[in-house]
């Protein structure tokens, strides 16, 4: 029973958010929405026992990739009126797209209600706890598939960065290498000096 | 319509269990407030002596009720907001960034199955949960609508991801030797007979130090506490904050300093397992909570030891040693911790589910 309440207080949540991010003005808190999503996604997730996947998608969405979205959104200094500008008369164009998805997506989820076959037992839940269970079967029974989409994972990384790499002229910049070499006698020198004593009495 | 208020009726008939459970999850909040409070005064007290000089002695005896009296002065402290600050961030970025240091916790280990939370995946939801932490502070620093403030969260985003990855890694290489999530297996398959030897530290040598090193940097801690670099950025992501807004940040802070120095003595060190285990040394072999306070002790006593020792990292230093130095580590080290799970180079204690 608790599970329900919580799982239609997550479902209100997550569609409330889903709506703010694209309805609210500012770019920051349209991102922040999108978090407060993402979590809630994750927390449906973890009701329904998939907890591998919730706790995936609040480590790699939430704390890793919408940081860095919302460092970018930040820096940039978007202005408000700009990106509200263009909204009626794109309007149409994008009721067409969205129409169009729907009834693609609806389509194909009647497609397969047709054709469907009642659901297997769940493996991961048999196997008591889901994350060793996929730990399992990604790397026995889809071995080539994850090194697959790994090897196009790091193609893609190199890509990135040979993309944006650019060699510029006239920047000095560090070189650490160097620095750790840097013997103490190159930049210090001790002079002896012989010691004063204070001078009493009067001072200028 | 009626099965809601079946919904409802049951809600308030499970009520009284509950609200046991909330006050369950409450527990382990109030000595940790307190630790958190005593761990001020004793990081004042050691930096003190380490700059020969007294530290805290006019509050209380030892000035042991100092950090009280500061928590004290902080609540009753005016909160001023900036003008053009996004109020409604201004006043969540410290809860978002308490609340991950607190929830933590709940699946933190002081005994054999003795955690709020005996999660299967208990190591995840610390990977998760420490993730979260750092959008407090990047709130924090735009909310503020100030240029330090919003220096310090860029610092401390970039810093934060970054160190992350690490951290995750050494988390991984403890995951293949013992084969489990679960905080109660992973110090269980440290148990054995040969005494200390047989914790992760030896054949994870290079993970536990990059680990706790990750660990300093995750909570912003000196020597990588760009975020708030005093000589540079006033005071970093806070600089806008005061009063018991500020203390939020404070308990925050030190919470998570707390949590990697108790991870890093659970994940390496055996947890709650005693040093001369095996050695039939009677009461002192007996495992015990202990153990586990004393180890989360001496690393605690790490991170102030490096605050009055190492100079602050300049930025470009901080990238280069995340990104350069201790990723390919953890990358070649977690092949080593294959080889040596898979040739059976280390003895996995009991208690680790097949």
């Amino acid at each position: 029973m608790t599970q329900q309440i919580l799982f239609y207080a997550f479902a209100a949540v997550l569609v409330a958010s889903a709506l703010a991010v694209i309805t609210v003005k500012n770019s920051v808190h349209a991102a922040l929405c999108l978090v407060l999503t993402f979590f809630t996604a994750a927390s449906i997730w973890i009701l329904a026992e998939a907890e591998f996947l919730g706790l995936a998608l609040i480590v790699v969405y939430v704390g890793a990739v919408m940081v860095l979205f919302l460092f970018v959104v930040m820096m940039l200094d978007i202005k408000e009126e700009a990106v509200r500008e263009g909204f009626i008369r794109f309007l149409p164009v994008g009721v067409v797209v969205a129409v169009v998805m729907l009834a693609e997506m609806l389509s194909l989820i009647g497609v397969r209600a047709l054709q469907a076959v009642p659901l297997p037992e769940n493996p991961a839940l048999a196997a008591g706890s889901n994350t060793s269970w996929l730990g399992k079967a990604l790397f026995t029974q889809f071995l080539l598939p994850f090194e697959v989409a790994a090897l196009i994972l790091t193609v893609a990384l190199i890509a990135a960065v040979t993309l944006t790499l650019r060699k510029r002229g006239g920047v000095r910049s560090q070189k650490p290498g160097q620095q750790v070499l840097v013997q103490r006698d190159e930049r210090l020198r001790v002079v002896k000096m012989a010691s004063e004593a204070p001078s009493t009495g009067e001072s200028p | 319509m009626d099965s809601l208020i079946a919904l409802l009726n049951n809600f308030i008939h499970d009520w009284p269990n509950l609200s046991l459970v909330i006050g369950l999850i409450l527990l382990p909040l109030l000595p940790l407030i307190i630790s958190v409070a005593m761990y001020v005064w004793w990081e004042r007290k050691v930096i003190g002596w380490m700059h020969v000089r007294l530290g805290p002695n006019q509050v209380g005896p030892m000035g042991l009720a100092q950090a009280f009296a500061d928590v004290f002065k902080l609540l009753f402290k005016e909160i001023t907001v900036p003008e053009k600050a996004s109020r409604f961030l201004f006043y969540l970025a410290p809860l978002l960034a308490l609340t991950p240091a607190m929830a933590a916790w709940a699946v933190v280990p002081i005994g054999n199955r003795m955690a709020w939370s005996n999660a299967n995946a208990g190591l995840l939801y610390l990977l998760a949960m420490t993730s979260l932490g750092v959008y407090g502070i990047i709130l924090a620093g735009w909310a503020s609508n100030s240029k330090y403030a919003f220096l310090g969260a860029m610092r401390s985003a970039a810093q934060v991801v970054s160190y992350e990855i690490a951290m995750g890694m050494a988390l991984v290489s403890v995951l293949i030797l013992c084969g489990s999530l679960n905080l109660s297996d992973i110090v269980n398959a440290q148990a054995g007979s040969k005494g200390l030897f047989e914790w992760f530290w030896l054949p994870l040598a290079p993970m536990f130090v990059i680990y706790f090193i990750s660990g300093v940097a995750e909570t912003n801690r000196a020597p990588f506490d760009v975020a708030e670099g005093e000589s540079e950025i006033v005071a970093g992501f806070h600089v806008e904050y005061s009063g018991s807004a500020f203390a939020i940040f404070f308990l925050a802070e030190y919470a998570n300093m707390i949590l990697v120095a108790f991870l890093s003595s659970v994940l390496f060190l055996g947890g709650w397992l005693s040093p001369f285990q095996g050695w039939h040394l009677g009461p002192l072999s007996a495992p015990g909570w202990w153990w586990l306070f004393a180890k989360a002790f001496g690393m605690a006593f790490l991170f102030l030891w490096f605050r009055a020792t190492f100079p602050r990292y300049r930025y470009d230093q901080i990238m280069r040693l995340g990104w350069k130095v201790f990723i390919p580590i953890t990358i070649a080290w977690i092949f080593v911790a294959g080889c040596l799970a898979f040739f059976g180079g280390v003895t996995i204690g009991p208690g680790v589910n097949p």
